[in-house]
């Protein structure tokens, strides 16, 4: 045998193999795409990042969860899909009394479980206390703590639920009493943990209190949302269908969402290019740069209520020193950091609450000006950076946190002449690290549960959970409860301007960026909104072929 | 041979119960647990959540109650996601990774073993050359590029398969061959390494000498010696191809075992990691042994030990 034959004869062997593995598929031409055959039969394909804990309500958080849940159930109020304002729900429409601190609430007579079964106002009570029920350990329970006893019955203060401020008045009529005006309440109220449940579903399945009860698997699922659970494999997809039983289900125009749960966000834009998907959450960072410029209809990068920032543990030295922190926050180029840095379209933050949130826009800024922190640098002791102690800064594994945060540790050197130590944890790690507050400096971020400025100013009061860097101020706090019992929004909002300019005084935090979110989006979407919160609006959503 | 058998079985009883018990501490020790998330919740939920779950015991009392559990089969309620429990989430994962286990591997040893064959039997030629390259390209390209790569070919610019995805039969092509590369150019060098060995022995020699043809020696003679590394290469690579690759898995969108492992432990999802670990490190030792017996079989000097 002589040398080429053989060569050949591998080739052809190599070939036959390779063509034995690719062509058992049909190779011809080009075929219609799961996109294509969703178009024609209104099956909307969502690339949703990532594999739900669970579909309950009140144990599942989390905005993987949120995004589906909204579809299979349904508030007293929903979110506007534009500006996620309050609008009507399962209440068509409601009464709130002159001093602000008794809702009455109308729901709709034709609202509907899944099952058929009316859905009524003893629902949402009985829905409510089981949210309440200390055992069940819901952890967003204190959505719900503007209602009176709320609080006292959650944290087993009190054990009789009639003392809490829900009561139905009649099957149709929902009666809410608050132990002080919450003007927000209503934006509070589109949240997943308002939502009614099927509490005699769930009782059928389990105790009421146990997070384990297997009520949410499609063969046992009640929602009394626009659609509801067909099928439900894990790691795999989510498929619901539009639900007869909806009171509007004449205005829906989805017949079915497939949820697509990988958590890949490059996986997940491969199959967005390979027509498998109408929507992904969210393109891969490094890709996001690329739409942007060459593919700007697939893509739609809209700000979110989502602040990047920086946490100073104000207990230790050199960082209890209001002057360091100053200096730190002030010789940084926020806008070199998005533009080439992070690169998904982010916005300079410089105060804590982002841009127009439900009407309000902090006036308080951070100022960069490298004299000046020099200068206050140099005030504190470390002149020219001379014997600036060690100082660590904490982040959570993840490319782009080391990116942004190689990018300070640079020009902190550049501006200030010190050196700041970069030490990356684990996820949990970092969690538990953060929960003990032992760090020096830490990346952290925070996202709004809900359309007020609330939302972020409370994270810093003395007592909440989230703070975590040891800072307190009794005039910001006493702001903060000012603004949350107050029924006014002028005198609301003028209270949050003071404690953000308190905030941004004092600094226990470094504002750096507020997020966008890159969504992909395939043009035979329509009545899709972007919005503030990333809130789907399901209702409104239709698919047109034709645009394609 | 049985008393062999029977005494490995009887070895995997403590060495199952080291693991477990590894595990478990290994598991607690790490700083970070289940309910740690970046919105902190009050001190009563999370001590109602712990409570629910038997972590407001002490240590070593959840420690004698989770054996007790494992030894009845219940691998517990999963943390990360309350509604289902372990148990239920790898019966529902496992199949799916073992089907593509087992087209990888036998994409693994039809390309291996064919490769190998072919160099060891034309030693030195372009018969050799050529397969032990592509061996060589395919030990150092990991999966996490050649997946990529063979998506963005076959289905982003040819079209002929989806990105991603475990519906249909013609998804399940590009996931073995991806996974199946990378274990057949093992395969390929070690069939070849060990078919060298047993081609330059005298009995060889001698077969050529009595006019065995090429096929004969290759098939009849040289074969059953030749494939004892493959073999034994075999136990463990077969435990780890059937139980998932988180890798492909995440490249392919697979519903599969393989992305627990890793995920369990960064979600801190204790009883689910403990049901991974135990569930992998039965497949370890089932498929050593079976390779230990394979191996005896084939080799008639290691029955005599």
């Amino acid at each position: 045998m002589s040398r080429s034959t053989g060569l050949r004869k591998v080739t052809v062997a190599m070939l036959g193999l390779s063509a034995l593995a690719t062509f058992l598929p049909c190779g011809c031409g080009k075929r219609e795409t799961l996109v294509d055959i969703g178009d024609r039969t209104q099956e909307y394909r969502v690339g949703n990042s990532d594999e739900p804990s669970d579909l309950d309500p009140q144990t599942a958080i989390g905005e993987i969860e949120h995004y589906i849940m909204v579809s299979l159930f349904e508030g007293l109020v929903i979110g506007d899909p534009k500006d996620v304002s309050p609008k009507p729900g399962v209440a068509e429409r409601w009464d709130i009394s002159a001093d602000g601190k008794t809702y009455t609430f109308h729901l709709r007579n034709n609202a509907r479980w899944s099952n058929g079964e009316p859905v009524t106002a003893r629902d949402f009570v009985e829905s409510y206390h089981r949210m309440l029920t200390p055992s069940l350990g819901a952890q967003y329970s204190y959505m719900l703590y503007p209602v009176t006893n709320a609080e006292t019955f959650n944290t087993g203060k009190i054990t009789n639920f009639d003392e809490v401020g829900f009561k139905a008045l009649n099957d149709l009529t929902l009666e809410v009493k608050l132990h002080s005006a919450a003007p927000y309440l209503l934006s509070m109220m589109i949240h997943d943990s308002w939502f009614p449940v099927p509490v005699s579903t769930i009782k059928k399945y389990g105790a009421i209190d146990d997070r384990s009860n297997p009520w949410t698997r499609p063969e046992h699922f009640v929602g009394n949302g626009p659609f509801t659970l067909k099928e439900w494999r894990m790691h795999s997809h989510i498929l619901v269908e539009r639900s007869s039983n909806y009171w509007d289900a004449a205005n829906v125009r989805l017949n079915k969402i497939y949820f697509d749960p990988e958590e890949s966000f490059d996986t997940q834009e491969r199959m967005f290019r390979s027509g498998e998907l109408h929507t992904v959450r969210q393109a891969p960072p490094s890709k996001v740069a690329f739409y942007l410029k060459y593919k700007p209809d697939l893509i739609n990068d809209y700000p979110q209520a989502t602040t990047e920032f920086y946490k100073f543990n104000v207990t230790r030295p050199p960082l209890n020193d209001k002057r360091v922190r100053e200096a730190l926050a002030m010789s940084i180029d926020r806008r070199a950091i998005t533009e080439t840095v992070s690169r998904a379209g982010e916005l300079p933050a410089f105060c804590l609450t982002p841009p127009d949130m439900a009407g309000y826009t902090a006036r308080a800024h951070v100022r960069e000006d490298i004299p000046e922190a020099r200068r206050l640098l140099a005030e504190a002791g470390y002149p020219d950076g001379k014997n600036f102690p060690r100082v660590e800064l904490l982040y959570n594994t993840l490319q782009n946190h080391k990116a942004v945060a190689e990018a300070l540790q640079q020009m902190w050197k550049i501006n200030l002449n010190i050196d700041i130590i970069l030490h990356n944890e684990e996820w949990k790690v970092y969690l538990d690290t953060m929960r003990r507050v032992d760090y020096a400096m830490a990346r952290s971020a925070w996202g709004a549960d809900y359309m007020d400025p609330s939302t972020f100013l409370d994270v810093f009061t003395t007592d909440s959970g989230n703070n975590e860097t040891g800072w307190s101020n009794a005039e910001y706090d006493r702001l903060c409860a000012v603004a949350a019992n107050t029924g006014d929004k002028a005198a609301r909002y003028a209270a949050f301007q003071k404690a953000e300019a308190i905030l941004m005084d004092e600094m226990p935090i470094l504002p750096i960026f507020f997020y966008t979110r890159p969504r992909l989006l395939r043009p035979s979407v329509k009545g899709w909104y972007p919005n503030l919160l990333d809130q789907p609006n399901f209702k409104s959503i239709y698919l047109d072929p034709k645009a394609e | 041979m049985l008393r062999f058998i029977a005494r490995r079985v009887l070895e995997t009883i403590p060495v199952l119960f080291i693991i477990a018990t590894v595990t478990f501490f290994m598991m607690r020790l790490a700083p970070g647990g289940p309910f740690d998330t970046d919105k902190q919740v009050s001190k009563e939920v999370r001590a109602h959540m712990e409570a629910h779950y038997g972590l407001d015991k002490p240590l070593f009392e959840q420690y004698l109650l989770q054996m007790k559990h494992l030894l009845q089969g219940d691998l517990g309620p999963s943390f990360k996601y309350p509604s289902r429990t372990v148990n239920e989430i790898i019966a529902d994962a496992f199949p799916v990774s073992l089907e593509l286990g087992v087209e990888s591997l036998a994409v693994a040893l039809v390309l291996g073993l064919l490769a190998g064959m072919i160099a060891s039997f034309r030693q030195n030629s372009a018969w050799d050359h050529i397969p032990m390259a592509l061996a060589m390209i395919g030990l150092c390209v990991p999966t996490f590029v050649m997946g990529p790569l063979l998506i963005s070919a076959f289905a982003l610019h040819l079209d002929w398969f989806d990105a991603a995805g475990w519906f249909l039969p013609r998804d399940r092509v590009l996931p073995a061959l991806t996974l199946g590369a990378f274990y057949a150019a093992y395969v390929a060098r070690l069939a070849r390494g060990g078919l060298l060995e047993i081609l330059n022995q005298d009995f060889i020699r001698t077969a050529r000498a009595k006019g065995a043809g090429g096929a004969r020696i290759l098939l009849k003679h040289a074969l059953r010696g030749g494939l004892l590394p493959v073999v034994s290469f075999l136990g463990p690579a077969a435990a780890g191809l059937l139980t998932g690759s988180f890798v492909v898995e995440t490249i392919f969108g697979i519903p599969g075992l393989g992305r627990y492992f890793v995920t369990a432990a960064f979600n801190r999802d204790y009883f689910m990691v403990m049901g991974a670990v135990l569930f992998y490190a039965v497949f370890v030792i089932v498929f050593n042994l079976l390779a230990d017996i394979a191996l005896v079989w084939m080799n008639p000097r290691l029955r005599f030990e």
